[in-house]
């Protein structure tokens, strides 16, 4: 499958693989040296190092994190700001909610079962997913479909790599993504806002795409359960309930799986949810968003999110009105 | 239940006076202290909607109160209750024009010009006109205009019967508020459908009274204030 990668940024920058990390190297106690940590990292910002020590708890450090040059410039948000503002309806559908009640969400161990059209159908542990990746800082502009947006420091690694090991058949057109889905670990799941377990899918040109990652950190730590604890989604051309969270289950498919906000209106919640300030959601406009943390005026909403570089290709003579 | 005119109009009038004031007093203390959630302007937006239909409930539920329990000066607290849903109403509106029109315009030229206030009429009207619940929302508050202006004295007076009858107004103002609540949510409709309740059972108290009383002969009846 031809994946066109912008042509500044050789794939070999993209993933080292040289660095072997299994799960334990990932969760370091507290204490680790923050400048330590961001020397290690390479190629941090000073400013961004000072952001982290004042903002990040410094609990679960991860290790090994190198800089991305797919990473945005802009300035991140707090901390604060992406572990208390979080739409995760499994905990709630309050924005607080998830940050009060994720956090006796079980995350180790955890499983990902790998299923469908491919030839390595397995119930993968965690710590095996992320052998032999290096996790990257991905800093991120995130856009909800709510018109806001932040900007996010993720840790992850490429989904390619992960489904280059799953080994899909030419039978695999599109990747299902399932959340956790557990009543008892997640109260939001108690009443039928929405339909669980939550779905998520990607084109497969998409999920193979080098800006669409699996994320397992945040601020260069482990990821809090609230922004989608262990394993997650991020696919940052497209609005945020793309980016399915709790990963328990991919799966290779042939056929446009039914996403959960489809489901629930689909007049309103399409399957691409690319980022678009023309294509208006029905209830508000899309050419604006409020910036979180960034004063009083409303920023331009830039198609694709402003990633339109690298992956408007994927979208050549399709209608984007009608694939909203 | 038996409270003095002199303990309600000193007493306890004051007292529900800075109650009402409360929710705003706490919003402005919150966003200033750092105490609203990352998205402090949107909270602003949130809170004053859901406080002017909390007080249109208030104000709907006067009549019922009174009824049932027969405590008569609970209509001394009418107007007020009313006056405070178009006050939250009206802080609703505003922050929407500032928060979200205001703030998402283009400002070529500075600030301050013609060009921005006609831009900004412009954006506000052709939100009222393309999204229902903005339209529905926008109509909501401008029904309660009228009662807010007609709420003195002398225009009870001087209106008599029509003033009732204008009134009656209030009835549609808090249907089309929960609607206007109701097509806003993402999914989750627990909230909404929790005031759409309340709203109802109030109006069908009073279709209820009104059934009752086409019962009892008219020489019975007693007018209804």
């Amino acid at each position: 499958m031809l994946i066109k990668r912008p042509s500044d940024i050789p794939s070999s920058s993209i993933t080292s693989k040289s660095t072997y990390l299994n799960r334990r190297e990932f969760m370091r106690a507290a204490g680790a040296a923050t400048a330590a940590a961001a020397v290690a990292a390479g190629g941090l910002l000073e400013s961004e190092a000072v952001l982290r020590a004042q903002e990040a708890p410094h609990k679960r450090k991860l290790d090994g994190v190198k800089s991305s040059p797919f990473s945005t410039d802009a300035k991140p948000n707090s901390w604060r700001d992406i572990t208390t503002y979080n739409n995760y309806y499994e905990f709630g559908t309050n924005k607080e909610d998830p940050a009060a009640n994720a956090g006796h969400l079980k995350t180790e161990p955890w499983t990902v079962a790998v299923d469908g059209e491919c030839n390595k159908k397995a119930v993968w542990h965690l710590e095996d997913i992320l052998k032999g990746q290096t996790p990257e800082d991905r800093i991120y502009r995130h856009r909800c479909v709510e018109a806001w947006s932040m900007v996010i420091p993720w840790v992850g690694f490429p989904l390619a790599d992960f489904i280059k090991k799953c080994e899909p058949t030419s039978k695999a057109k599109f990747v299902e993504f399932t959340t956790l889905y557990d009543p008892k670990q997640m109260p939001g799941t108690r009443s039928n806002v929405l339909t669980w377990p939550y779905v998520e899918g990607l084109r497969m040109d998409e999920a193979m795409h080098p800006l669409t990652i699996l994320v397992v950190g945040l601020y260069g730590e482990v990821l809090p359960n609230q922004d989608g604890a262990p394993i997650r989604l991020v696919v940052p051309w497209k609005y945020g309930f793309k980016h399915a969270k709790s990963l328990v289950k991919i799966r290779f498919v042939e056929k446009q799986p039914m996403n959960t906000w489809q489901l629930q209106a689909s007049n309103e919640y399409g399957f691409y949810a690319n980022v678009n300030p023309s294509v208006d959601h029905p209830r508000w406009s899309q050419a604006t968003e409020r910036v979180i943390g960034g004063g009083f005026f409303r920023k331009k909403t830039l198609m694709f999110n402003g990633y339109g570089d690298q992956v408007a290709s994927l979208y050549n003579g399709m209608d984007l009105r009608k694939n909203y | 239940m038996r409270v003095s005119d002199r303990a309600v109009r000193f007493g306890l009038k004051p007292l529900a006076f800075l109650a009402a004031l409360g929710p705003a007093a706490w919003l402005v203390w919150a966003a200033l202290t750092d105490h609203l959630s990352a998205n402090p302007l949107s909270d602003i937006t949130n809170e004053t909607g859901i406080w002017t239909l909390r007080f249109l409930c208030i104000t709907l539920a006067i009549t019922p109160l009174r009824r049932i329990t027969g405590w008569n000066a609970a209509i001394k607290f009418r107007r007020m209750a009313g006056l405070f849903a178009f006050f939250y109403g009206t802080l609703h509106f505003l922050t929407y024009v500032i928060v979200d029109r205001f703030a998402g315009l283009d400002f070529p030229n500075g600030i301050v010009s013609l060009t921005i206030v006609r831009n900004l009429a412009a954006s506000i009207g052709a939100d009222i006109y393309k999204r229902p619940f903005i339209t529905i929302g926008f109509a909501a508050l401008t029904l309660m205009v009228p009662l807010a202006a007609t709420s003195t004295a002398g225009m009870i007076r001087r209106l008599g019967r029509k003033w009732q009858t204008l009134h009656r107004l209030v009835y549609a103002s808090a249907s089309l508020g929960v609607i206007h609540y109701w097509w806003l949510v993402k999914a989750d409709i627990r909230s909404p459908l929790m005031y759409a309740s309340i709203v109802g059972l109030l109006l069908l108290f009073r279709v209820w009274r009104r059934k009752r009383a086409m019962r009892v002969p008219a020489a019975h009846r007693v007018p209804a204030i």
